[in-house]
């Protein structure tokens, strides 16, 4: 049984739990410039790559993805949200992509195993596709609405080099995810179905999109069901929300995804949103009681955590959602799916 | 079926972004015109185009280039790109390019077998690696497909390769051409039903596929025949259509309905279409000659006056309100009178005014309506703007015009959409106007008027306490020694208050201005030199016969409060309704505009342009009707842009808190503070026949514990880059019609609010089913009086509510001094849901009742009677 066919079967049988934040974790370690550039000779500051740290300091980006694992995670993602050349330029960190990506898998699946030995449960790696600080669907110049930083081939390479590290790391899936522009994410899942063809291993796309504002839309203007529309061709394992808000305010919208997708659907929101200090402050209790709603209307397969979860935030959650009935994957019909910024359907 | 447009499943795709169908896109596109380009592709979605086919396939273009850079522009524009696109080429190369420009799920505009399976297959896969649909032409390696048989070999061919590499069947629109008909050739006699055929059996043939095709072909043989074209497309549709067609390249806007084109055109149409008959050909063909032309005299006629002298365009545009052309012609005039010596300021003095003059007396005389009146203001505004360098450079010492007129909204008010009305009628009557916008304290205003030696000043206020505040700016300018006239205007001013209140305290004239179209007279006589000294002295002498019959009325006696309190209205304690499903407060940051756009209640909006009568009936009105409809167009034009470009935000906020009576004030228990708030409310004391009861808002609650509930709504946020960009381009019309259209989505979001709660929120009327006219009329259960409004008339309540409510956080509403809410487009009140609540209004009280309702509401006695002053008994 492969990757996609075990989590398929485990998924039809309960709830999945998917792991939480890096970034609050990692800064809990309190870690120096030093420890973030460790023996590497580099020309930028380097305090801020967390994705360097799977090469420099892999103790604690090992420790967190134990700590989830701990708190009761199937899959967890690689530590690699940042690592493609767009994202790394700002660290002079360019020529380190490939390495950071195939370590950063390495890990994970090390980490994974680790799990699997003490219980026998098979534990999945997702390999994390950010979408970039770079956008093909808006102009950084308001005064030149038809002016684009990058183009759609040079987007694609960038992220065929992440998806081909992360396949040559061992990561079972590959999840794009933090989607803010639609046309980026199409980009790097048809980078990603390319590597995946090349290597000649069944590695399945996952897709995760962030909604940016109340409306439910991302930046690019789409709504969750123009989205689907628009990536549903890449047929991809998992669709889903992340990031956005906390669980409560996600719900409407994961509700629109989950009647449309017929196939599994994956969220992990914030705990909430964050405070007037900039911080996460969602109780662990509460995030979990607010996912514990969403499986009231049978609304996903997978749940996790974004911004602000923690460990503790996992663990209530595992411990919410066991022994719960996952979602019915619905039958879609088969109906003319077309969209702009808006769905649009055309009777069959 | 009669129209083609009312078929729910066709799907109009737009053509005019094709270079190759539209001549004024290709121009535009050759020269780089991508600006006005993206108007073209605007305007088709406001056509109702669903999707939008873009073509750049011209020699003389880079068409790589155009394509992808007209795809990004249109991207930046949320109103176009809520469409899917339609990317047309018949160049491979230039479809991919298109594609790495799409976000969305778009259609392939086509492939075909032409070059062979390999090649067909090729692209069909990257159509599904991109994520599009696909078009596919009815071609193969010998040609096109022009008979049914061949056209269903070939696309059931196509069809089954497709579905061999997994191409979803639902993403595949087969194109089986559409042929030139009646070209005099006997073959070409059948493609109308050769194509309509094989549609039939291709749906059977090829499950989930679409059909499409492109219109323009099959009446190749007419061009330059306009109307015979566009019945042929109609009918060719109508017959179509229910054979399976799904959708095509089409102008919508150029379309016949079905039933209005003329029979015996009709019937020749439909023979040759159909080929029905071999003489089909010649018969329309001799027919058509009748037809030709008829559209040509009509775009003649409406470019003729292009061809008129400048002065003549001008009092054109101006009359008709179009501001295409006015910068140049009114740069026309200004070289000819500066050719002739004369000064930049005689073209105002001259056809501009001379244009506004003909505006100003069809405006007189009720042939032209305001929203046409304030469409001429734009042009005249923005040759004025044109013109005014000129006049600056020149440093002329300004001939003084009709007069200058001071403008403001006076302190703690925010309305000005009368203001500005009045303004523009002004304005284009030659005034000079201050506008000192709105919440101006008296200080600014008597400053302006002595800085710019104003002729008058003119007042505006909504809402009830703006009455005392002009009061205050009347006592100021007589203890500042002026003279000049005051105008007083807006929604709750009168002539019996302006007489009563204003005029006393001022020496100088004052009058009441009722409307917009009574401003340029006053104004006008009152800088007359012959005319102004009877008019004041007249005016003078009626407002003095409404103070002494006031004065004679006054004597009429109120019940006293005891006795009033006596004859309450008692409730049917059994009628008491439930204890709400939701209690508690709850707050909506963004309701659906969309939604609440079915809820507008349309007649207040053309009363605020003061076009009087009910809606609709107003659009078909015999006198006003056409202006009626042209506004009732641009509103629901600007409605579409509120909406699909979120120009505004509904935030709200409702609560239903448990309560009781105690006398006639309402004790609310606040979970939050754990504490009762005291609502106190006044009581009719004006004397009843028997059987009616001295109303007050506390008799609908039970003593014995009950529920009340308030709420706050606004659809104001987001208001004002648009309304600075209006005033940028000197459109006061659009500017008008925005803060028009945000009152009236802000009452329907009331009107929401409301239907939420009974519904839902408090649930007594889980079923209810009002359409919106009869939610207009109130005819549901309960009411929602509003603080300021005649049944708890104290507008100084809403800080409480807005307590309860904690609104303000939420919703963004602050309240001013006089308790307006900013931003305007505001509502907020109180819910009353037992079933004999109604509205009623408090009208005069006693001096027992204020100091009674002073001492309930802990105020001192002046205070008190400023809240309460339009109730006073005096």
């Amino acid at each position: 049984m492969n990757a996609r066919e075990n989590f398929v079967a485990r998924a039809a049988q309960q709830i999945l739990v998917f792991d939480g934040g890096y970034g609050t974790a990692i800064q809990g370690y309190k870690l120096s410039e030093a420890d973030y550039r460790g023996e590497l000779e580099l020309t930028h500051d380097q305090k801020g790559n967390n994705d360097l740290l799977s090469l420099t300091r892999p103790d604690v980006v090992g420790a967190i993805h134990s700590a989830y694992l701990e708190a009761g995670a199937d899959m967890i993602e690689t530590n690699t949200f940042s690592a493609t050349k767009i994202s790394m330029a700002d660290y002079g960190c360019e020529h380190l992509v490939w390495e950071l990506n195939v370590e950063s898998a390495k890990l994970a699946r090390a980490c994974c195993e680790d799990a699997e030995a003490k219980d026998g449960i098979k534990r999945f790696v997702a390999g994390s596709i950010g979408p970039t600080n770079k956008t093909l669907s808006l102009s950084p110049d308001v005064n030149d609405p038809g002016y684009r930083e990058i183009d759609f081939d040079y987007l694609k390479d960038v992220y065929r080099e992440q998806c081909d590290a992360l396949i040559e790391g061992g990561v079972d899936f590959l999840l794009i995810e933090t989607i803010f522009d639609t046309l980026n994410a199409k980009c790097a899942a048809m980078a990603a179905q390319e590597a995946a063809a090349a290597c000649g291993r069944d590695v399945p796309l996952m897709i995760s999109m962030t909604i940016t504002d109340m409306a439910g839309r991302n930046l690019s203007g789409h709504t969750v069901e123009a989205f689907w529309a628009a990536i549903r061709h890449v047929k991809p394992l998992t669709i889903g929300l992340n990031c956005s808000f906390g669980a409560d305010l996600l719900r409407p919208h994961l509700a629109a995804l989950s009647k449309q997708a017929d196939t599994l659907v994956m969220a992990y929101p914030n705990a909430g949103l964050p405070n007037d200090l900039a911080e996460y402050d969602e109780l662990p209790e509460t995030t979990a009681q607010l996912i514990g709603q969403w499986l009231d209307d049978g609304l996903v397969n997978i749940v996790g955590g974004c911004c602000g979860t923690t460990p503790a935030h996992i663990a209530a959650i595992a411990k919410a959602v066991a022994d719960r009935a996952p979602r019915a994957i619905p039958k879609a019909d088969i109906v003319t799916r077309l969209a702009g910024l808006e769905p649009f359907v055309m009777a069959a | 079926m009669s129209s083609i447009t009312s078929s729910s499943r066709f799907v109009n795709i737009g053509e005019r972004t094709n270079v190759t169908g539209s001549a004024k896109f290709k121009k535009l596109i050759l020269a780089g015109d991508y600006e006005a380009a993206v108007e073209v592709a605007r305007d088709q979605v406001e056509n109702g185009a669903q999707i939008i086919d873009i073509n750049m396939d011209e020699g003389l273009l880079d068409a790589h280039e155009a394509m992808t850079t007209f795809i990004k522009r249109i991207a930046a524009e949320p109103d176009i790109a809520r469409v899917p696109l339609m990317i047309d080429s018949s160049k491979w190369s230039v479809i991919e390019a298109g594609l790495k420009c799409v976000s969305g799920k778009p259609i392939v505009n086509s492939i075909s077998m032409k070059e062979g399976e390999e090649a067909f297959l090729h692209h069909a896969r990257l159509c599904m690696a991109y994520g599009a649909a696909v078009v596919v032409m009815a071609f193969d390696e010998t040609g096109q497909a022009d008979t049914q048989a061949r056209k269903v070999e070939i696309c059931k061919r196509a069809y089954d390769l497709l579905i061999g590499i997994g191409f979803p069947p639902e993403d595949i629109i087969f194109d089986p051409n559409i042929f030139a008909v009646a070209t005099g050739i006997e073959e070409h006699n059948n493609y109308g039903v050769d194509f309509i055929e094989a549609i039939k059996e291709l749906r059977v043939l090829c499950p989930h596929a679409h059909y499409s095709g492109g219109l323009s072909n099959l009446s190749f043989s007419f061009r330059g025949n306009e109307p015979v074209r566009r019945a042929m497309h109609s009918i060719f549709l109508y017959h179509a259509i229910p054979a399976g067609l799904d959708m095509a390249i089409v102008n919508a806007g150029q379309l016949d309905i079905y039933d209005e084109i003329k029979p015996e055109l009709r019937v020749a149409c439909e023979d040759v279409i159909l080929n029905r008959d071999p003489d089909a050909t010649e018969r329309l063909i001799a027919l058509a000659e009748k037809y030709r032309g008829t559209d040509v005299a009509q775009e003649k006629a409406e470019a003729e006056w292009r061809g008129w002298p400048v002065t003549k365009r001008l009092e054109h545009a101006l009359v008709k309100g179009i501001d295409a052309h006015i910068v140049d012609d009114t740069e026309e005039a200004r070289l000819a009178i500066k050719a002739a010596g004369g000064r930049p300021i005689e073209v105002i003095e001259g056809p501009l005014m001379d244009g506004m003059n003909v505006v100003g007396d069809l405006f007189g005389s009720g042939r032209m309506f305001l929203p046409q009146v304030v469409k001429s203001a734009r042009v005249m505004k923005k040759a004025v703007a044109h013109l005014f360098p000129y006049i600056e450079a020149e440093k002329e010492a300004g001939a003084k015009g009709k007069g200058k007129i001071i403008m403001a909204t006076v302190k703690g008010d925010v309305h000005d959409i009368g203001k500005n009305i009045v303004g523009v009628v002004l304005q284009c009557n030659g005034f000079e106007i201050v506008d000192l916008g709105v919440m101006v304290p008296w200080p600014t205003i008597l400053q302006a008027a002595v800085e710019h030696d104003a002729d008058m000043i003119g007042l505006s206020g909504l809402i009830t306490p703006s009455l005392d505040e002009m009061v205050t700016v009347a006592e100021e300018m007589e203890k500042a020694g002026m003279s000049m006239p005051l105008m007083i205007g807006g929604a709750t001013t009168s002539k019996t208050h302006t007489a009563l209140r204003i005029e006393p305290v001022y020496s100088g004239p004052v009058i009441h201005v009722l409307d917009a179209s009574r401003a340029v007279g006053v104004a006008g006589t009152l800088v007359s030199d012959t005319m102004a000294d009877k008019f004041v002295a007249d005016t003078r002498a009626e407002y003095s016969d409404i103070r002494d019959a006031r004065a004679g009325k006054t004597a009429k006696p109120l019940a006293t409060l005891e006795e009033a309190r006596a004859n309450a209205f008692e409730i049917d304690e059994s009628m008491k309704p439930a204890a709400p499903q939701k209690p508690g407060v709850h707050v909506y940051d963004d309701w659906d505009l969309a939604d609440l756009r079915n809820y507008i209640d349309w007649t207040p909006f053309f009363r605020a342009w003061e076009l009087h009568g009910n809606f609709p009936a107003i659009l078909t009105d015999e006198i006003v009707g056409e202006s009626a409809t042209g506004l009732f167009s641009d509103a629901n034009a600007m409605l579409d842009k509120i909406i699909n470009e979120k120009w505004l935000r509904a935030k709200g906020v409702a609560g239903l808190w448990p309560c009781r009576r105690d006398g006639d004030d309402v004790l609310v228990y606040c979970e939050q503070t754990e504490a009762h708030v005291r609502l106190p409310f006044l009581r009719q004391q004006i004397a009843k026949r028997a059987g009616k009861a001295n109303m007050c808002l506390a008799d609908f609650i039970s003593r014995d514990g009950d529920w009340i509930g308030g709420f706050a709504v606004t659809t104001g946020h987001g208001i004002e880059t648009h309304l600075a960009q209006f005033k940028a381009n000197i459109d006061d019309y659009s500017d008008i019609m925005l803060k028009a259209l945000a009152d009236r989505l802000a009452e329907a979001f009331a009107e929401r609010m409301h239907e939420h709660v009974r519904k839902d929120l408090w649930g007594y009327a889980p079923e209810e089913q009002f359409t919106p006219e009869a939610l207009n009329r109130e005819e549901y259960r309960g009411i929602r009086p509003a603080p300021g409004y005649p049944a708890c008339p104290d507008h100084s309540m809403k800080p409480t509510l807005f307590d309860l409510l904690d609104a303000t956080p939420t919703t963004g509403i602050t309240l001013t001094e006089s308790f307006a809410m900013l931003p305007t487009a505001a509502v907020s009140g109180l819910y009353f849901g037992h079933p004999q609540s109604e509205y009623f209004g408090v009208a005069r009280i006693g001096d027992d009742q204020v100091s009674d309702y002073a001492a309930r509401r802990g105020l001192d006695m002046d205070r008190a009677r400023q809240y309460l002053r339009p109730n006073l008994n005096e």
